[in-house]
């Protein structure tokens, strides 16, 4: 299967081994995603998805293979050099501060403020052009929300998900991994995340999706690779005629082709 | 109880009612669930608007039922007796932000009270005896901060209550459990003063020096709860440590110094609390964590968190203090005044709890009305 578009990979991950004890969580998993694509990750539970974007986000450490973003080798980097390089990972429980508003969200840890010289903590915050560069990010993406003052508390589901998937977003993100990013949405707000999936491709951003709904997958994804006990098993492109196979893969009825 | 009961269940009825029909004709039904969610939005906003409506339902009471409770002497009165109450309640404002507590407040003022006396009495020097008070609460205060973050201890819960002891027990031990008398005159000026030039109060005047050391240090929070990077941290840290984190906050620099500055805002109580008695005793400020506690619970902060307004903890000290004068004045019990309490408390976080309900109420109603 040949990437969405044919450019250099953006993210490279090379023999990926990892181990927990005696399970044996990876064992030799190779991907390539390239920007403005979309890699579907699937697999049954324990599969491997987790460990393998954890190590991607520097939360695990691998055992043995590689990690290069842009060329550069990024493998057991810390989480927040992870981040610094451009790789945002949007997980299940969201992180978000439910007492603050969008726009504090976002700029949560980089807040916009000034004069330079004072210490950080001690500087005074720019309200006005946070809640502007938040407006002009949730514009371009879409994303409607309400009441840009409220606290993300008061948010549905989905817009709790979007103002997620905009703050990883936000800063120039080179990679963006969303785990099960509509597992617990309803039908119309699960729509609105594809969607929004759909404009970070558009954007040029490489995209990794874990989800356990397959139409959300053949909706959105360019690539879906699935993981079985640790091994990349099979890929194929998720569409209709190769639902069969995907799904023979993940349960592991039939032996897919190496990778 | 049953009425609230009630309440709670129909309001999510209805919700459910209107999605379930408004789904077909989207037109008619948008309009219908708007409906809903402004009756929603007025109940929010009278909850949320909860402890200024207690006050000033307290206030209206005592003064129909009090004919010196209005009187500018008695608004004296009650700011000055407030003033340490409303400065120990700042602090702890910003500990109950971070899920924390600091129960050494009391036993912190004592100690900074003792100190800043056998200062002046020793040593004979006001700034002397002004910054001794104000490092010891610090000092205090950095302590319990070391303690829960470096010292890994479970929960502030922990080296505050053993700060309340320590402190209380080297507060009696520098003192030989004796009232230290004598402070300098600015900090009389400061804890017992008025000031004369704010008309109404004759030649004495009637408004204390102690409300204004309480507005600046309100000020001060405003500002740095509301503009400073810090005082944002400190909400992230307390609405979801591990997301601060990931974030790159330094949380536990922002845990630490919530407690330095707790402690220093009680040893500006401690100041307070000498210039009211001209003296420094040794348990001036014994329970005074609880009241401070009180009234940013009183104030609706969130034990859990990330919640809670300068505004709103000095109006939890205020209904504290106006509640004491009101008994007071109406010359019942003086012990009714603790049951009274305890009942505010009680009902101001019941009301809170109705808005938490009410809040997710209208998350579930926004999603289905989402356009």
């Amino acid at each position: 299967m040949t990437t969405a578009v044919g450019t250099l990979p953006v993210l490279q991950v090379r023999d990926a081994a990892k181990r927990f004890g005696a399970v044996v969580a990876l064992d030799g998993v190779s991907l390539d995603v390239a920007p403005g694509e979309v890699l579907a990750l699937l697999g049954d539970n324990g599969a491997g998805k987790s460990t393998l974007i954890k190590a991607i986000s520097g939360v695990h450490r691998l055992d043995s293979g590689s990690v290069t973003l842009d060329g550069v080798d990024i493998t057991n980097a810390t989480a927040m050099s992870v981040r610094a390089h451009g790789v945002e990972t949007v997980y299940q429980d969201l992180a978000l501060f439910d007492n603050l508003d969008p726009a504090a969200n976002f700029f949560a840890g980089r807040e916009l403020a000034g004069p330079s010289w004072l210490p950080r903590g001690l500087r005074l915050m720019s309200h006005r052009r946070m809640a502007e560069r938040t407006a002009e990010l949730l514009d371009r993406l879409q994303v409607r929300l309400p009441d840009l003052d409220a606290t993300v508390a008061l948010m549905s589901g989905g817009q709790r998900q979007a103002v997620a998937v905009a703050r990883a977003v936000a800063f120039s993100s080179r990679l963006v991994i969303l785990d099960e990013p509509t597992a617990a949405l309803g039908l119309r707000e699960s729509a609105r995340v594809l969607d929004l999936v759909r404009r970070l491709k558009d954007d040029g951003v490489a995209v990794i999706l874990i989800s356990h709904s397959m139409d959300h997958v053949m909706a959105v994804a360019d690539r879906a690779l699935v993981l079985r006990r640790g091994r990349a098993v099979g890929q194929a492109a998720p569409t209709a005629e190769n639902h069969g196979q995907l799904v023979a893969w993940i349960v592991g009825a039939a032996d897919g082709r190496a990778v | 109880m049953t009425e609230r009961g009630e309440a709670l269940v129909t309001v999510p009825e209805e919700g459910r009612h209107q999605r379930v029909e408004s789904e077909p004709p989207p037109a008619r039904g948008e309009r219908r669930s708007l409906h809903g969610y402004r009756g929603l939005t007025v109940a929010l906003a009278a909850l949320r608007a909860g402890p200024p409506a207690i006050l000033m339902l307290l206030i209206v009471v005592l003064s129909v039922a009090s004919d010196v409770f209005l009187s500018l002497e008695n608004a004296g009165n009650v700011l000055k007796q407030s003033a340490v109450i409303c400065v120990l309640a700042l602090g702890q404002l910003l500990v109950i932000v971070t899920r924390g507590i600091d129960l050494s407040v009391g036993s912190n003022l004592s100690l900074s009270a003792v100190v800043g006396a056998l200062v002046w009495r020793d040593q004979g020097s006001a700034t002397l005896a002004v910054t001794a008070a104000l490092a010891t609460g610090t000092l205090v205060g950095l302590t319990n901060g070391l303690l829960y973050v470096k010292g890994r201890l479970p929960h502030p819960f922990i080296p505050t209550l053993a700060m309340l002891t320590a402190a209380s027990g080297l507060a009696l031990y520098l003192s030989h459990s004796e009232t230290i008398q004598g402070a300098p005159p600015v900090v009389n000026e400061i804890g017992a003063g008025r000031i004369a030039s704010i008309p109404g109060g004759g030649d004495v005047g009637w408004f204390p020096t102690a409300a204004l050391v309480v507005l600046a240090v309100a000020a001060v929070m405003v500002l740095v709860t509301r503009s400073l990077v810090w005082g944002r941290w400190i909400y992230a840290v307390g609405g979801n440590p591990e997301a601060a984190v990931r974030n790159g906050i330094p949380v536990q620099s922002v845990l630490i110094s919530v407690y330095v500055v707790c402690g220093f805002l009680a040893g500006v109580a401690a100041l307070l609390m000498m210039g009211k008695g001209d003296a420094g005793s040794p348990t001036s400020g014994a329970l005074a964590e609880l009241d401070a506690i009180a009234a940013v619970i009183i104030g609706g902060a969130s034990f859990l968190g990330g919640r809670g307004s300068v505004l709103n903890a000095l109006t939890g000290a205020l209904v504290i203090a106006v509640l004491r004068n009101g008994l007071n004045l109406l010359g019942i019990d003086p012990n009714w005044q603790y049951i009274a309490t305890g009942v505010v408390i009680v009902v101001a976080v019941e009301l809170d709890v109705v808005r938490g309900h009410l809040e997710s109420r209208f998350r579930s109603l926004q999603a289905v009305s989402a356009p």
